[in-house]
């Protein structure tokens, strides 16, 4: 199990360097930050001995390993635009995404599991076709649309709910958070809505079919003829067994969620990293964009690492053989 | 668990009730589209993020609302000799923290600017030298005599020496800082109507009305937020929400929308930005296009005949919706220098076009490629694509090359040794002035002097190139604006460049205030009244 954990941990490393690799190899067609930085006064010579300042004239390979080198010892270097450390930037950033992310998946769980067993039970049900007819357009209409539609609807007409931002945060050290405030609990509820929609109807649609699998089986008809009660059958036994893929997606979708927060961010101009990437990308701020994508390669094999420390949690086969080296990989 | 948070926001409800400022206070909340980066007064040369600044720190003189130029920090400011200039500064003007403006503040603010992270060199290089005469006057040497000056100043903020020591921050902030960071780049102290309380880059600024302020302006605001909103459809509904006062800019196609909504209104005027078409007329070959073994541009009869090919009016009513200012000069009508004679866009006429372009020897005219950004001017890339269509009508077939201000910029500027052939650029003179459009922009390119920078194709005229430097330092205003007129006559005659229109200024505006909209798209608190 150790040393499971440890070789996953080396991989990690060797995926990350990939990562920043090809990173790398992208920036350079992202434009030229130079113009970015200066006004239209400024002279030739200066922007040159801007371009020598920032190492942008030396080689792809000069660049990149000056980037690992400094990334090893913890600088993660300093943001052309806004001129401060990116450590401080993403550590500022990082509570609204993960605020946002998490409160999301939480609740792409707690509607769609319950949902998902629902439709799985009564599949006939006039409410299960709602539910299954409804969470086609979770899974066909893109977030910016269905961000600009909640907007529209709850923000402008209704004027219900804030239209952007994170609205009041309460700060406790460095972590700021929205969840103490009435307009922070306002601000998430469109953001969350929005960022969960799709993962919502993907655990439902998913656990819908695993439960219709699993009712299936021997041993929940055995089950039932036991005369266990149906209470017991439906979730002691059946939505026990389909607990494994949705963990697995779950857990991959919380990187997905994490990463793919960036539309959400911009549609609700949510203060999170997502945000902070898309400006980087427009502003050409590379150690801003290099940063944010090492450390989402970083979020994703955490969570992997984790998924996999689950199953040994919820699936009990997987116990026995742990002696093997758990090489499942 | 339910009834604990409600007990925690409703005591967090009742905090902010009592912290709520007393009746009476009036809030505005604003947006733009763009980040506020940093607090730094010499940190970018930018218009957005000088004008923020401009509410926060002041320069010696300053524009007022209708962006003539009143004195600021400086009592007085006077020519005394060819190079020299007197400077007497406004006595009992207070920083935000207290302490009093002197002689000295201004002294270490120009030596500020000139340090290794600013980019207000070019403004601060006006001044070869400062000799203090006492307290509150001093008398500034200029290299050259330089007529325009004071205009030369407007964006050279007055920091507190005292506080800049005391916060080490007595150099502007730098990309290669110390890894504290620059005190400057995320806190402030001027002399400005407002103090900045909060400021998170990205996220939000929250300013607060200076009790102490000099002078006694038109706003009432005594608290101020700005958010920057970075998507139109949000920043739109954001102000349809009521929950803004002021949203900028807001896209033409929308100013339908804000007039049938309650309670907004689309505030528009002409920006003192013109929009142009430009030619390589440089190179033997151009890079982009069929015509091998010679350059069609550096024949002025090719370059007329894209100019009376361009129905500047067609793209007034079908791109811009009716909101711009067909162009024939260089510069916007606010700057100045302007001519109202020689504003007259070249005719549209596709004969006369395809004439010229026969008698030039191109009777099935030719292809090139166009440069144009996508996200930098207002409908950029429509404009180029209309142009594309008209051009075509006379056998130039044009393909439209539209990208990302960052890729736009990194292809055609000088770093990149103006890899362009053809391609759409907008400028304002940062100055107001119409030298800051001919030095950049219609002057020869020489690397030493600096002239021509963003003179994309090159065009170089020998009269012109004699005129520039004398503009720049003629002191008799008349032969000044004569000499002015000359290079416009000469650079229109040539096509130098084709100008299309001044872009409009397109913000929405709640029914709650009253804003001052200034031409070159800065927003000044001082004229915002909440009703």
């Amino acid at each position: 199990m150790f040393a499971f954990i440890i070789r996953r941990l080396l991989q990690s490393i060797l995926v990350m360097l990939t990562v920043a690799m090809i990173a790398f190899g992208l920036f350079r067609y992202v434009g030229d930050p130079i113009n970015n930085l200066v006004g239209q006064e400024t002279t030739l010579q200066e922007r040159q001995h801007l371009r020598e300042t920032l190492g942008l004239n030396d080689p792809f390979m000069v660049q990149f390993g000056r980037y690992v080198i400094n990334t090893a010892k913890g600088d993660f270097g300093y943001s052309y635009m806004h001129r401060r450390p990116v450590k401080d930037m993403l550590i500022e950033r990082m509570p609204a995404t993960l605020e946002l992310s998490i409160i999301s998946v939480l609740m792409a769980l707690f509607i769609g599991v319950p949902m998902g067993v629902y439709t799985g039970l009564r599949r006939n049900g006039l409410l299960a076709k709602i539910f299954m007819s409804a969470s086609l357009i979770g899974i066909s209409l893109p977030t910016f649309l269905i961000g600009i539609m909640l907007i529209l609807f709850f923000g402008v007409m209704l004027r219900w709910l804030p239209t952007f931002g994170r609205g009041e945060v309460v700060a406790i050290g460095t972590w700021t958070t929205g969840l103490l405030t009435v307009s922070g609990l306002k601000a998430l509820i469109m953001p969350s809505i929005t960022l969960a929609l799709f993962q919502m109807t993907l655990i439902m649609r998913l656990v819908r079919s695993e439960m219709l699998e699993v009712l299936r089986t021997d041993y929940i008809k055995f089950a039932r003829a036991r005369g266990l009660s149906n209470r017991a059958v439906n979730f002691g036994h059946a939505l026990k067994n389909t607990l494994v893929p949705v963990i697995t997606i779950t857990g991959l979708q919380l990187g997905a969620v994490i990463a793919f927060a960036i539309i959400t961010e911009s549609v609700f101009q949510w203060p999170g990293m997502g945000k902070m990437f898309i400006e980087a990308v427009a502003d050409v701020d590379i150690p801003v964009m290099a940063a944010y994508l090492c450390l989402i390669a970083l979020f994703f094999v955490i969570i992997n690492l984790i998924v996999d420390l689950l199953y040994y949690a919820v699936d009990p086969r997987l116990r026995v053989d742990t002696g093997g080296g758990g090489g499942h990989g | 668990m339910r009834w604990k948070s409600t007990v925690i926001a409703g005591a967090l409800a009742a905090a902010t009730a009592l912290a709520a400022p007393s009746v009476g206070a009036k809030d505005f909340k604003w947006a733009f589209q763009g980040n506020l980066n940093s607090l730094d007064p010499h940190g970018l040369f930018e218009t957005f993020t000088i004008g923020f600044h401009g509410n926060i720190y002041e320069p010696l003189i300053a524009y007022d609302d209708n962006m003539n130029v009143v004195p600021a920090l400086a009592e007085s400011f006077e020519q005394t000799g060819p190079n020299t200039w007197r400077v007497k500064m406004r006595a009992g003007v207070k920083f935000h923290n207290g302490n009093d403006l002197t002689a000295d503040d201004f002294i270490f603010s120009w030596e500020r600017a000139k340090t290794e992270g600013s980019d207000m060199k070019v403004p601060a290089g006006k001044i070869k030298e400062i000799k203090k005469i006492d307290e509150m006057t001093f008398d500034i040497i200029t290299p050259n005599p330089n007529p325009i000056l004071p205009r030369s100043l407007l964006i050279l903020y007055v920091m507190d020496k005292e506080w800049s020591i005391e916060h080490k921050t007595t150099s502007a902030t730098n990309l290669k800082g110390g890894e504290e960071g620059n005190f400057a780049n995320l806190n402030a102290n001027g002399t400005g109507p407002f103090m900045v309380t909060q400021h998170a880059a990205g996220v939000k600024t929250m300013l607060k009305r200076f009790d102490g302020y000099w002078k006694n302006v038109p706003s009432n605001v005594s608290n101020a937020t700005f958010t920057p909103i970075s998507q139109d459809a949000t920043r739109v509904a954001a102000l349809l929400s009521g929950e803004l006062d002021l949203a900028y800019p807001v896209p033409v196609q929308d100013w339908k929308r804000l007039k049938d909504a309650p309670g907004v209104q689309p505030l528009a005027g002409p920006e003192a930005r013109t929009i142009f078409l430009g030619f390589d007329q440089v190179r033997d070959e151009l890079l982009y296009s069929n015509i091998k073994g010679k350059n069609p541009f550096k024949d002025v009869r090719v370059r007329k005949a894209f100019a009376h090919a361009i129905n500047v009016d067609a793209i007034k009513q079908k791109v811009m919706r009716g909101s711009s200012v067909p162009a024939g000069l260089m510069v916007a009508p606010q700057i100045g220098g302007f001519a109202s004679e020689l504003n007259a866009h070249w005719a549209y006429d596709t004969d006369m076009s395809k004439k010229l372009l026969a008698d030039a020897g191109y009777p099935n005219g030719f292809e090139v490629t166009m440069d144009c950004p996508n996200d930098r001017y207002v409908n950029d890339e429509k404009i180029c694509q209309a142009a594309a269509a008209m051009l075509a009508r006379v056998g130039v077939k044009v393909k439209v090359l539209a990208q990302t201000k960052s890729k736009y910029f990194g292809k055609v500027l000088s770093q990149n040794n103006y890899d362009t052939s053809f391609y759409l650029l907008g400028w304002t003179p940062g100055t107001m002035d119409a030298h800051q459009a001919i030095e950049p922009l219609i002057a020869c390119r020489t690397k030493e002097k600096g002239r021509g920078l963003f003179n994309l194709g090159g065009y170089c005229n020998e009269r012109i190139h004699k005129l520039a430097p004398m503009i720049e330092s003629e002191t008799d205003q008349g032969k000044r604006a004569t000499m002015i007129k000359e290079v416009f006559k000469i650079h229109q005659d040539e096509v130098g460049h084709i100008p299309l229109h001044q872009q409009p200024l397109s913000w929405g505006v709640s029914d709650r205030v009253t804003v001052n909209q200034r031409p070159d798209n800065v927003l000044d608190l001082r004229y915002v009244v909440v009703k």
